[in-house]
């Protein structure tokens, strides 16, 4: 099994580490110290916002109320993105530790997995492992005879990638359509329910309990200035060994290639399809939240490729998944996707150029949520950096295939 | 729909609703739970929840439309999705789509007279590491070749 | 704060409403927020829309709209926020922290023209036949952003059928910006539900169940959704055509009668006020149209207070004193056929609660095609009613196949006062330089009991001024000061009052034949309640099924309309809280001048008892003609 290489391979994540050992000494600590430790930690929401989640469940915590709720975001919908998938599947364990440190931290009783339809495999193995953990008196009443009750539910999503948008995520678990909800209030003050609710990504809590067991110093003594620790990165595309791999914060994107095996590499999309799509030329810059930033997805794409067909295959997606509610998501995907098969036919204008690009910014800001916000990334990451050979149709190769 | 049918889809809400309570956070699993036995949400079963969960039956309609793997039609008892994201693309998912549509005489989209295939694409599955792939409702198949497509084809085809 | 906002338990959109605190010190009192360099101390909660209001900065809006909970989804009122990299849409963002905004940058300018030329690119845009040309949400936001191309195109081709399959209410999807306004209505606002945001993506839609016609839904045709569309999307079934063509026919016989809310809201048509009653304007108007007689359904509106005032106290009467098990209370009204169709879809069992009197409109029709008919020697087959009302409902309602008792449908066309204005505007008139003059006869000089119909409230007052004089023998104005029972006037959601029967007086000659004598309602306290909304009915009836309080009340006023009908689906666009308060007080200033005040003092009320329905109200003739039955619809339509 390739997964086990890769394992090793790991700094953090993947390193060597005793099942529950996390969440028992956890358990053994006070909620500040927990805090203390992520915080100088520096761990940011590995989703891709980068939010601290240290800050997201110290406002969680401080928030009153009867009820809270912590919510594992497994809605790993990111095109190129399965590195969740892995870790539901292999190191469940992590996950639902950290889980369950959330809600002793924050003070609640509930934590909801919420797992996208496309892994519903997975539920059935996931339960288990609930069952053997309440077994174990590490999930249910009382856990490991402290005055701390907690329990895991996992729910199955539908079909809708913008509920890996937290809000969405919290609307599609109340029973409603996957739409982004405005903010503020924000799901730390008000989000199931209506209650506090921390909302973290799969790999965010599955860090937490190594942080716990090793010191929030320890893990910051990775990565770089702004972005620290470890990042898990879906490999896919051209290259030999696509996969998981967990680099440190910094790995430049010609490191990465490297360790793929990537040959004859014309472009790299990062960040999956909201993500950005740069060039040879670019092949120095670095995985990190203050330069090229990641929820975890590499796309590589070979001399042999059309960036055209690429973007279109991209702007379709959006086109479909955009939750519809709002003008810029709704209407702009559409115009984007539009535009790119007006270049396919060479029926583009320079002054249509402009005036597009223009509304790709203002989807940028004025969308209502991130699917919108980060749609227009890819086109125009790969109208700038592909500029030859997507206006020069004889450099093109045919656009039906990839 | 046959009479019984619609009868047993109805028992069946009626069961699952005693589990799952009628909170409106029990809407999608309740409607998850038709599809997956029924393999559709028809109107009389939305009208059914809507009625027992006091919503409008407009609201259940509005999320049944939302969600890709909820739907109103009757799909098959197979349901064949292709993943169309761009690693699979690349890998070759066109060769995978043309071989199915060709063995199983159904265009993307379409639905066997006989109820026991539907055929269509998907977004992103998170299997890019080992694209192409398919599923066939939750089981997945990776790395997917002529070969083990046909072999693939030919159990679900003895498995009546 | 509007009481829409607070009393609503939306089911779909609870998440996205901003909460804001009654009392700024609930939550730790004022924030400071600088607007354009400019700084204000606002409530906390305060969004930045109300902010920028409260400052005179205008910020352009589509989706909001001051009846409806927040949804935040059209994007044009984006304004920058500093330390915030994506702009924020000013109407859903609650000021919780002193910031800092921008309402004019190049960056929000730029984005709100995207998003304007964007929404244009969606709409088929059909300006010149549309019904919506020149007050259209839309065009003004083009017009204000100096649209002068269509950058990302403009939608020609049709995608969606006009379903004009309701007597009422037009859906022309292809107009639709997906501002969601109307879906908050009917979910939100008005807790009927037939519209949603269906599907996703490209193809999300504002649609109906299953995508049904709007024939084959569960609406009200309540029209408020028309009120609050931006655009031409939602309009009614305008009967213009076939009115022209009857007034055209010398053979037919036209006549209009006219309700109590559109004159003190066609104005607004013409760039009035909101509040300036043009009674005798429109009076002269509809004569020189062409209408051969113009009637006041006020008369109507009188003749159905006798009959539903006597229907009210049979019924107390056949429970109270005779221990009727089949007779019901609360007997709630039934002059709004958006609330009647509301009860037969939703709780049909509470049906035997419905008033069987017509409403004013149906009611006039029956005696317009019998007891006029037989006064003037015309014959009712060439005899053409048309009814103005601030009401959509009001076409179904007159579409019903049981409304026509006298052989003929009572009445042929109901016209909304938007579409009179349109007719009024075709002729030619500029409506506020009209002369005035009055109604024909015989069914001019109505009371002031069935002028104040139009607001909430006002059937009940009309109701309580007979039903106490009749049975108490004193004069109302010994009761209430000046007449006014000011006690179910005014907008709350639910009003209520309860009125102590200390004495009471001989039976009228009129109810004899009815009742023995009223002793066994001295000392009994009347209790009655007003609803208006049908979100607030339904309030109501969920009291009574718990047995709670309202079960033990007497009679129940509901309007289907946020304010009455002077908020009606039928009434000039735009609405709000306040436009609908200043035509409520144009109706009761007018009301105070009158001489007749009281249903029962009418004479044309007591002539035609005395010439036509001699057995009184509620005799054989009236239930003939003047009451109706109901159809048990429920909520569910089955193929």
């Amino acid at each position: 099994m390739t997964e086990k290489i890769r394992k090793r391979d790991g700094l953090i994540i993947f390193s060597e580490y005793e099942k529950f050992s996390g969440l028992k000494k956890a358990l053994s600590l006070s909620q500040d110290d927990i805090l203390f430790e992520l915080k100088s930690s520096n761990l940011k929401g590995r989703g891709g916002a980068g939010f601290p989640i240290s800050t997201k469940w110290m406002l969680t915590a401080a928030a009153q109320s009867s009820e809270k709720y912590v919510v594992c975001n497994a809605d790993e919908g990111e095109p190129g993105t399965f590195k969740d998938r892995v870790l539901l599947k292999e190191m469940p364990y992590l996950i639902f530790e950290g889980m369950i440190i959330a809600g002793y931290t924050i003070g609640a009783k509930k934590g909801i997995v919420y797992l996208r339809g496309e892994y519903n495999y997975l539920v059935n193995p996931l339960n288990e492992f609930l069952d053997e953990m309440k077994n174990e008196n590490l999930l249910g009443e009382n856990i490991l005879g402290k005055d701390f009750s907690f329990e895991i539910e996992i729910f199955s999503g539908h079909g809708a990638y913008v509920c890996g948008e937290e809000t969405a995520l919290l609307e599609s678990l109340e029973g409603q359509r996957g739409e982004a909800r405005n903010r503020p209030p924000f799901p730390v003050n008000r989000g199931y329910k209506g209650f506090p609710t921390t909302v973290n990504n799969v790999e965010s809590l599955s860090t937490v309990p190594h942080i716990i067991m090793k010191g929030g110093s320890w893990y910051s003594q990775f990565g770089t200035e702004k972005s620290k620790g470890t990042k898990l990165i879906s490999v896919s595309g051209d290259c030999e060994k696509p996969g998981v791999y967990e680099i440190e914060w910094g790995t430049s994107i010609y490191d990465l290639l490297e360790l793929v095996k990537a040959e004859n590499t014309k472009a790299v999309q990062v960040g999956g399809a909201s993500g950005v799509c740069v060039n040879k030329s670019q092949f120095d810059r670095t995985i990190a939240y203050e330069d090229l930033s990641t929820g975890g997805s590499i796309m590589i794409f070979n001399e042999s490729r059309n960036m055209l067909a690429i973007l279109k295959n991209f702007m379709e997606f959006f086109v479909e998944e955009s939750c519809g509610q709002c003008t810029p998501c709704r209407i702009g995907n559409q115009k984007l996707l539009a535009f790119v098969e007006k270049i396919i036919q060479n029926e583009q204008t320079f002054s249509e150029l402009n005036k597009i690009k223009e509304l790709a910014e203002t989807m940028k800001i004025a969308s209502k949520c991130g699917l919108g916000q980060s749609s227009p990334n890819p086109f125009l990451s790969i109208l700038e950096n592909f500029k030859e050979e997507i206006f020069d149709s004889n450099s093109r190769g045919k656009y039906e295939h990839v | 729909m046959f009479v019984n049918e619609k009868e047993k889809i109805l028992e069946f809400i009626d069961t699952i609703i005693d589990k799952h309570g009628i909170e409106r956070t029990s809407l999608l699993p309740i409607l998850g739970e038709i599809q997956e036995k029924f393999k559709c949400v028809p109107e009389f079963a939305q009208q059914r929840v809507a009625k027992i969960m006091d919503i409008h039956p407009v609201e259940v309609y509005s999320v049944v439309s939302f969600y890709s793997f909820l739907n109103v039609e009757k799909k098959g008892k197979y349901i064949l999705r292709v993943c169309r994201s761009v690693s699979c693309d690349l890998a070759g998912k066109e060769k995978v789509v043309n071989i199915l549509e060709r063995e199983l005489g159904l265009k993307i989209g379409e639905t066997s007279a006989d109820k026991k295939y539907t055929l269509e694409y998907t977004n992103c599955m998170g299997l890019c590491d080992e694209a192409p792939s398919l599923a066939i409702n939750d089981q997945v198949y990776t790395k997917l070749t002529t070969e083990k497509l046909y072999q693939i084809l030919s159990e679900i085809k003895e498995n009546k | 704060m509007s009481m829409y906002k607070k009393e609503r338990t939306p089911i779909s959109h609870q998440a996205l409403f901003v909460e804001k605190p009654a009392h700024p010190e609930d939550i730790g009192g004022s924030v400071s927020v600088k607007i354009n360099g400019k700084d204000l101390i606002v409530p906390m909660g305060t969004t930045i829309l109300e902010a920028c209001r409260m400052m005179g900065y205008h910020v352009p809006t589509l989706c909001h709209h001051e009846d409806l909970c927040i949804a935040g989804v059209c994007r044009v009122c984006v304004v920058e926020v500093d330390g915030m990299k994506p702009l924020q849409a000013s109407c859903s963002f609650p000021i919780m922290a002193p910031i800092s905004i921008k309402t004019s940058s190049p960056k929000v300018r730029k984005a709100r023209q995207n998003v304007i030329d964007l929404l244009i690119s969606e709409h088929k845009g059909e300006c010149y036949s549309c019904v919506r040309n020149n007050n259209c949400e839309l065009q003004s936001l083009s017009k204000e952003y100096g649209v002068e191309s269509y950058p990302y195109g403009h939608r020609t081709e049709t995608k969606h059928k006009i379903d004009n399959t309701s007597y009422s209410i037009v859906r022309e999807m292809d107009k639709c910006v997906h501002c969601l306004r109307c879906v908050r209505t009917c979910i939100d606002l008005q807790e009927v539900g037939v519209l949603e945001a269906v599907g996703r993506g490209d193809e999300t839609h504002v649609g109906t169940f299953m995508e049904k016609m709007m024939s084959d839904v569960v609406c009200i045709n309540c029209g408020q959704c028309i009120n609050r569309c931006p655009t031409g999307a939602l309009h009614a079934n305008d009967p213009r055509d076939m009115i022209w063509e009857a007034i055209d026919n010398p053979q037919k016989h036209v006549i209009i009668q006219t309700a109590p809310s559109p004159r003190a809201a066609i104005g607004e048509e013409f760039g009035l006020e909101p509040g300036t009653s043009l009674t005798g304007e429109m009076n002269t108007a509809m004569r020189k149209i062409g209408f051969d007689r113009v009637f006041d359904t006020n008369f109507a509106a009188d003749l159905t207070i006798l009959e539903e005032g006597t229907e009210l106290l049979l019924r107390l009467y056949k429970k109270l004193v005779l221990n009727d098990e089949n007779v019901q209370v609360p007997q709630f009204t039934s002059c709004c056929p958006g609330w009647v169709k509301f009860v037969e879809h939703f709780y049909p069992e509470i049906i035997p609660n419905l008033s069987t009197t017509k409403s004013p409109q149906q009611m006039f029709g029956a005696v317009l095609k019998t007891y006029y008919s037989e006064k003037s020697g015309i014959k009712p087959e060439d005899i053409v009613t048309v009814a103005v009302m601030p009401c959509s409902a009001k076409k179904y309602e007159c579409n019903r196949p049981e409304m026509n008792s006298s052989g003929y449908k009572d009445i042929d066309f109901g016209l909304t006062t938007r579409e009179l204005a349109q007719m009024i505007r075709e002729s030619g008139i500029y409506l506020p330089e009209l002369e005035k003059s009055e109604f024909d006869d015989p069914f001019g000089d109505a009371s002031g009991a069935g002028l104040i119909f139009g607001a909430t409230g006002g059937v009940m007052e009309a109701a309580l001024r007979t039903v106490l004089e009749l049975v108490t023998g004193k004069k109302i104005e010994n009761l209430f000061e000046n007449m006014d029972i000011k006690e179910v006037r005014g907008f709350e959601g639910i009003k209520t009052l309860q009125i102590p029967v200390t004495e009471v007086g001989e039976v009228p000659e009129i109810l004899k034949h009815l009742v023995p004598d009223w002793n066994w309602l001295k000392g009994a306290t009347i209790k009655v309640a007003v609803a208006h909304g049908t979100a607030n009915a339904k309030k109501i009836i969920k009291n009574i099924k718990e047995g709670g309080e309202f079960a033990g009340y007497h009679f129940i006023e509901v309007m289907a309309c946020p304010g009455g009908c002077i908020g009606g689906g039928g009434q000039p666009i735009p609405t709000n809280e306040k436009i609908r308060s200043q035509r409520a007080k144009a109706i009761y200033s007018e009301e105070k001048i009158l001489n007749e005040r009281k249903s029962h003092d009418n004479p044309k009320i007591k002539k035609i008892y005395s010439e036509f329905l001699t057995e009184g109200p509620c005799g054989h003739l009236s239930h003939k003609l003047l009451h109706t039955h109901y159809t048990v619809r429920g909520r569910e339509f089955v193929n």
